[in-house]
């Protein structure tokens, strides 16, 4: 096979043409630093507000409420460490045990500062349970941060009930929206604070925003030049914002048509994966992102079957332990009461704007293949 | 991160699956940590009357690196008397496969692991008499064992709670 087959779209994206096109003009013809007087710097100055206001629309806010950023964990950081900084009063955060490190390992940090964080539990599906939330808000809940899509699972969680109540509870509300974005159509009517990356949808590594809600106020990380209205100092990432807006009207634009083909995929590789004996789809069937499936296959470990898929030039992940520094099976999954052995054995399969049927097809053809050879070399037999 | 050798023997893995008259068995690892080995040795006499492994084979459930480790151990035991069989170490199977990531090379120790289980296993049944060394890995082995146990128990009961509390929601799956 001499061009693989990428079904590992959430850890990142191939840029898409027209994308790189949009941000070539400004490394080396309107290359000027955007706080500069003349030209060259009004040039880009244009391109960043143009990009700005490009998402803002896309989002419903206005434009001074998108702060840029170096990408998601940045914007995640950022709205919660620079949140919490900036309201010291209150010392109390909400955040669920699903969320990606990026949420999690600030919260742990603020943890470590003195403050307090409620790390709720979620379902069988990855859904977090919406009284459970009422019941942790507290008088000095600043910060309510949960994820909108998961990233390993696909479970969609209730983000407008969620905003709903903590608007009602005077509680700022944060989702990390990475995976969500450009997805699923979402209403940011009751988000404060929403993260997102440009490279998970096509667009270029290392930049991303940090939605900010009129009115709340941040620390900020990064103390330098007053970029970003004094939020985030740092010369612009031109090139990274030009592509990060174009990617985002692209997802946009063509939401409705990828998604449902996502969709499609996603119902055909259900399908075909539950015929395989032994196995259990991970996640929620229906309130999940189009783009990712979870599954976990008996008897079997996850990251030797990547590396038997990665021989067969397809690209994959998995959530077993052998695959993280920690030996720890992936927290997720466990989160989601996934049986042990069944934790080991996991597969995340997530499709993109550029995946076709015939590599859908091709995966399903080769994967009941090393999923039969690994069966065969292991002590734990199927069905027995 | 792994070397051309471990990607090989991944593989093309040598020896592998299960032997049915085997003289005996050594069974390491748990699922809870992701890695079990299951090691058959069959063992006969050579023409000068020493014991050797004449037949050996695996089942290992785990990562590239534990499939790997099984089937390199597996080559390097075979044929060997029990005694040359028994000074094989984690190390000797790690450097001949060039080296393993520092994080994987408890794979290694596993494949050596098992061998000595299988090892000790058939002194012990033919009431032989067994090396001070191999005896005290074999206890430590059985603690090791025994405290994975544990921690597999203490899952499987963290698991049963969170079935027992839980509705499933509406994922279908196939019995775990």
């Amino acid at each position: 096979m001499d061009k693989c087959i990428y079904l590992d779209n959430s850890a990142t994206t191939p840029v898409a043409a027209e994308v790189l096109e949009a941000m070539t003009p400004y490394f080396c013809e309107a290359y000027g630093n955007a706080s500069s007087l003349h030209a060259s710097g009004r040039e880009a100055r244009q391109a960043i507000e143009k990009g700005r206001a490009e998402i803002a629309a896309i989002l419903g806010v206005s434009p001074s409420e998108i702060v840029f950023t170096s990408g998601a964990t940045e914007a995640n950081n950022l709205a919660i460490i620079g949140m919490a900084f900036a309201h010291e009063e209150k010392r109390h955060i909400i955040t669920s045990k699903i969320e990606h490190h990026a949420v999690l390992y600030p919260c742990q940090w603020l943890e470590s500062q003195g403050y307090e964080v409620t790390t709720l539990d979620v379902d069988k599906t990855g859904r977090i349970d919406l009284e459970q939330l009422k019941d942790a808000i507290r008088k000095d809940t600043l910060l309510v941060s949960i994820m909108a899509g998961n990233n390993e699972i696909g479970t969609l969680q209730p983000v407008e009930e969620i905003g709903a109540i903590c608007r009602e509870r005077g509680v700022a509300f944060h989702t990390d929206a990475v995976q969500a974005y450009g997805k699923v159509q979402l209403s940011t009517d009751s988000i404060d604070l929403l993260s997102v990356s440009a490279h998970k949808l096509h667009g270029p590594k290392g930049v991303g925003f940090l939605m900010v809600r009129k009115g709340f106020s941040l620390t900020p990380l990064l103390h330098g030049g007053g970029h970003e209205g004094g939020r985030r100092s740092g010369t612009e990432n031109t090139p990274g914002i030009v592509g990060l807006a174009a990617s985002s009207s692209l997802a946009f634009n063509k939401m409705e048509e990828t998604t449902a083909r996502m969709r499609r995929f996603k119902r055909r590789l259900i399908e075909a994966i539950h015929a395989i004996p032994g196995t259990r789809l991970n996640g929620h069937e229906t309130e999940s992102l189009p783009h990712i499936v979870n599954v976990s296959f008996q008897g079997i470990e996850g990251e030797s079957l990547v590396m038997k898929l990665d021989e067969h030039g397809i690209e994959t992940s998995t959530g077993s332990a052998c695959s993280s520094p920690t030996l720890e099976p992936s927290h997720v999954l466990l989160a989601i009461s996934v049986p042990i052995s069944m934790a080991h054995g996991s597969l995340r399969i997530s499709t993109g704007r550029q995946t076709t049927r015939e590599e859908i097809d091709a995966f399903l053809d080769v994967l009941p293949r090393v999923v039969e050879e690994l069966r065969a070399i292991s002590p734990f037999k199927v069905g027995e | 991160m792994y070397t051309e050798k471990v990607i090989e023997h991944f593989r093309h893995p040598h020896n592998m699956g299960k032997m049915k008259d085997y003289s005996a068995v050594g069974k390491v690892g748990n699922i809870v940590c992701g890695d079990v080995m299951w090691l058959y040795i069959k063992v006969d006499k050579d023409p000068k009357g020493r014991e050797i492994i004449c037949d050996i084979s695996w089942e290992t459930f785990g990562c590239t690196a534990a499939i790997a480790t099984s089937s390199m151990v597996s080559e390097m035991a075979k044929g060997k008397t029990l005694k040359e069989a028994i000074a094989i170490t984690n190390k000797n199977v790690a450097s001949e496969l060039d080296g393993l990531p520092p994080v994987k090379m408890h794979c290694s120790a596993l494949a050596a692991d098992a061998l000595n289980e299988a090892i000790y296993e058939y002194l012990t049944q033919n009431q032989h008499e067994i090396p001070d060394a191999l005896k005290r890995r074999h206890e430590r082995l059985a603690k090791e064992m025994a405290s994975l146990e544990e921690r597999y128990k203490a899952f499987l009961a963290k698991e049963q709670v969170a079935n027992g509390t839980k509705t499933a929601g509406d994922v279908k799956h196939a019995p775990d």
